[in-house]
């Protein structure tokens, strides 16, 4: 028999984010979301935490832990936040882990040691403006070698912790092959993009319904130049590198939709507890314990479906089908209980100023980011072996 | 530098605390344990002082073995090693007791600075810095909210109700910090991982060479005749102005002794 029981070291380390989410973050968060300001002052204290090194070797100034370790940080951060939990999510699982997955000695020395530190940021851009879950299909940003550079051209969306004064790095996506032959994939692969270099311009922030106190951007390269050098991992391994990568990216974002979650059941038994309705304090009504008990073990559901994905992925063992059920049912969970603790809390369910609220606006992007819920159940259905014959 | 970091641990501060009916003593197995808030901050600025004169930490807790939890937060937020005294014989130990205990553990390891928290959440006495640096005939610098170190010297800034005061003695001393200090450090991963492997010294009574007879309950010079529950807040006074408000509200005050 196996338990999902954390050991000790995992369970200080939840304790550890847990104090510093309660303390740190939650008193001051609602302010920047409000203000749709990046928290600098927060992230930097993350960093100092270690938690921006959570997955990485001793030896790049990680924390030398596991994915385990970092999704337990992300739903301790979301049960307060998930501005800052993406922020931490996007800039390890997806920043710079590429990075440390396929980049060379040279790579991994130069930019790992400052984003395991928290001082420096790095974004991950994969969705174009015409082409999100049907990328590659849609992939139109293209990247041609000339001499001893790369010329990339072309966009990217949605693109997090890409336009912040520390975002140091933004691995993009393109096609670096001509066009393909009928009915074959186009030649992808990963180049390293330097913040700040010509012909990178980076787009104003969106005006977003959630994350607010997150960096969101959209990019446009135009003959922008970067050396021959900066090619991540092999020319044309592009496509497999960033299904990898968003395998793990998907239990990250299953832990953090866990973790808003939870924050909701939380919120709610302090409110059920002071709230009193008819006379009675609003616990006292059976419909409103059958919502919370409902709230309760989605959450729960949620929590173990991660558990399982992150323990599988730190041992090595393929999770293509368990982190997108993981992030299938958290993101469902998450959406679901934001919206029955935003109708518990009645009419302040409904003002900025009370964390469901938040909650509630943070909840939906879940089902969208990472790989829709869709493109989730297409691959639980592939991983299944259903067939497609006619 | 050997600096030696005194913590204590507390029942948790947001957990409802009670007394035992049958002995009046904390009922700690009730309630998760915690470092006492102000230890934190002692804990911090000995990490603090140690890493800019290349001291080593050593913490000392005395305390049941559930306190075995809270020294390896300790040692999570870097300290290098920790001494904890444990014996059933301490259980109900007052500030006496537990001054003599901590002291003849400190004398036996010696140190040039302990630092501790002003005072403890759960008991919230504040006497202890004093009585150990008392006991261990060494200078006492209390309610330090800064704490400078030159050469043999260390000097506190501390904030009373008439000013600042700058309280200079020379090493070894006792050192009582407050939350002004410094932030404390949350454990990291890293820090987690390498705990495990800091060594911790376990002493019982007979280990530290302390007489059974001068500790604990029965040896307390205090002892608890009854308590009480708080009761309920009273409404407070509502002064209706007429046109007299101001001068209501400054009587109020004045048989206050606010003003």
């Amino acid at each position: 028999m196996i338990s999902y029981r954390l050991d000790e070291e995992h369970e200080a380390l939840r304790d550890s984010v847990a104090d510093f989410a309660r303390q740190i973050v939650a008193p001051v968060i609602g302010g920047y979301y409000e203000r749709g300001e990046f928290p600098y002052e927060i992230i930097g204290r993350m960093g100092k935490l270690g938690l921006f090194g959570l997955p990485f070797p001793e030896e790049y100034g990680g924390m030398g832990g596991d994915l385990f370790a970092l999704c337990l940080a992300l739903e301790e951060l979301a049960r307060v936040d998930s501005s800052v939990a993406i922020t931490l999510e996007a800039g390890v699982a997806l920043g710079a882990m590429p990075i440390y997955r396929f980049g060379t000695a040279e790579q991994r020395e130069c930019w790992l040691p400052e984003l395991c530190s928290g001082e420096r940021l790095a974004a991950f851009g994969l969705t174009e403006p015409g082409g999100g879950s049907d990328i590659p299909g849609g992939m139109r940003t293209t990247a041609r070698l000339e001499g001893q550079e790369w010329v990339i051209d072309g966009s990217k969306s949605f693109i997090t912790n890409s336009g912040t004064d520390i975002t140091s790095v933004v691995t993009v996506l393109a096609i670096t092959g001509g066009q393909p032959a009928p009915g074959r994939r186009p030649e992808i692969s990963s180049v390293l993009v330097p913040a700040g270099t010509p012909g990178l311009s980076v787009g104003g922030k969106y005006s977003k319904v959630g994350w607010c106190a997150s960096d969101t951007r959209e990019l446009a390269f135009s003959g922008c130049r970067v050396p021959a050098g900066n090619l991540l991992g092999e020319r044309g391994r592009g496509y497999a590198q960033f299904l990898q990568i968003l395998d793990e990216g998907r239990i990250a974002i299953a832990a953090l939709a866990t973790g808003l979650a939870a924050g909701c059941v939380t919120e709610c038994l302090r409110y059920t507890d002071e709230r009193v309705a008819f006379g009675h304090r609003l616990g006292h009504y059976q419909g409103l314990r059958f919502k919370l008990a409902d709230m309760e073990a989605r959450a729960h559901t949620a929590r173990l479906a991660w558990y399982d994905a992150a323990a599988r992925a730190s041992a090595g063992e393929p999770v293509k089908r368990q982190a997108a059920i993981a992030k299938l049912v958290a993101s469902n969970a998450a959406m679901d209980n934001a919206r029955d603790a935003t109708q518990i809390f009645g009419g302040y369910g409904y003002m900025n100023e009370y964390p469901v609220a938040r909650f509630y606006r943070d909840a939906k992007v879940l089902e969208i980011g990472e790989g829709t819920s869709e493109v989730q159940r297409m691959i639980i259905a592939r991983e299944l072996g259903v067939t497609d014959r006619d | 530098m050997n600096i030696v970091v005194c913590v204590k641990q507390v029942p948790d501060t947001w957990a409802e605390r009670t007394l035992r009916p049958a002995d009046s003593c904390l009922d700690r197995a009730s309630v998760d344990g915690v470092i006492n808030e102000l230890d934190e901050y002692a804990i911090e600025e000995g990490l603090l002082q140690a890493e800019a004169h290349d001291g080593e930490v050593t913490i000392l807790s005395m305390g049941p073995q559930k306190a075995a939890e809270s020294i390896r937060k300790a040692l999570s937020m870097g300290a290098d090693k920790a001494v904890h005294l444990v014996d059933d014989g301490l259980a109900g130990s007052d500030a006496l007791g537990t001054s003599l205990a901590l002291s003849t553990v400190l004398a036996r390891i010696g140190f040039d600075l302990v630092i501790l928290g002003a005072e403890a959440t759960d008991a919230r006495m504040g006497v202890l810095p004093a009585m150990l640096a008392e006991r261990l005939r060494v200078p006492q610098l209390s309610l330090a909210r800064k704490v400078e170190i030159d050469g043999n010297t260390v000097t506190v800034h501390r904030l009373t109700e008439y000013g600042y005061d700058q309280v200079v003695a020379s090493l070894p001393a006792v050192v009582s910090v407050v939350e002004k200090i410094n932030e404390p450090r949350y454990p990291s991963f890293k820090g987690i991982m390498a705990a495990k492997k800091k060594p911790v010294e376990t002493l019982s009574l007979a280990d530290a060479g302390i007489d059974p007879a001068q500790v604990g309950l029965g040896a307390a010079a205090t002892e608890v005749l009854s308590f009480a529950k708080r009761p309920p807040r009273q409404a407070g006074t509502i002064v209706k102005d007429e046109g007299d408000g101001g001068s209501k509200a400054a009587e109020f005050l004045a048989a206050q002794k606010f003003i």
